[in-house]
């Protein structure tokens, strides 16, 4: 994949495009090892209303839980960037 | 990504451009290594939607360990120093 071949804008978004999948992937991933371990207690020879039901549930909570992380962590890292500035200026 | 580090020595756009993508990355990992985390400590049965204790339970959560996280390198760093470089750990 020689850069000489492809625009550069193409390799961008190509790399974007990856980085998304896998996340993607990471997300899938936890979440059906997640709501397996919540929802199916003894596995049986399908799964019924009930365990249908609650992965559903599992899912919408997952990705609540994952909001509400993301969000808490973001508003963290600006708190410790605006106390770092904050220590910068008391140097001053 | 080595490939692409080779690709964009030259390039300052390009090179912009991977480090940015790089650290959101890193960002995602830490959320999904979060969520692992607090996942686990706060929810219980999955119903309808996250009810207020459970909202405060992640919300705690996530505070939590970062601080444990930086209260560790403090005291892992002043264990060291005590320790005066002394060849065991």
């Amino acid at each position: 994949m020689a850069a000489g071949n492809m625009e550069k804008g193409e390799l961008m978004s190509q790399v974007k495009q990856q980085i998304a999948l896998a996340n993607a992937q990471e997300m899938l991933s936890k979440m059906t090892e997640k709501c397996f371990k919540k929802c199916i207690q003894k596995p049986g020879k399908a799964l019924d209303n009930t365990e249908q039901r609650c992965i559903s549930q599992c899912m919408d909570r997952f990705m609540d839980a994952w909001n509400l992380v993301s969000r808490t962590y973001g508003n963290r890292l600006q708190r410790e960037q605006y106390r770092s500035m904050q220590a910068v200026d008391m140097t001053n | 990504m080595s490939d692409f580090e080779n690709l964009s020595g030259n390039d300052k756009e390009l090179q912009d451009f991977l480090m940015i993508e790089k650290q959101k990355a890193q960002v995602n990992a830490q959320i999904h290594e979060f969520n692992e985390i607090c996942w686990e400590k706060c929810i219980g049965k999955p119903s309808t939607k996250l009810d207020h204790a459970t909202e405060t339970c992640l919300s705690n959560c996530v505070d939590r360990f970062i601080d444990t996280s930086l209260l560790i390198t403090q005291r892992f760093a002043q264990m060291l120093q005590k320790r005066g470089g002394s060849g065991d750990l």
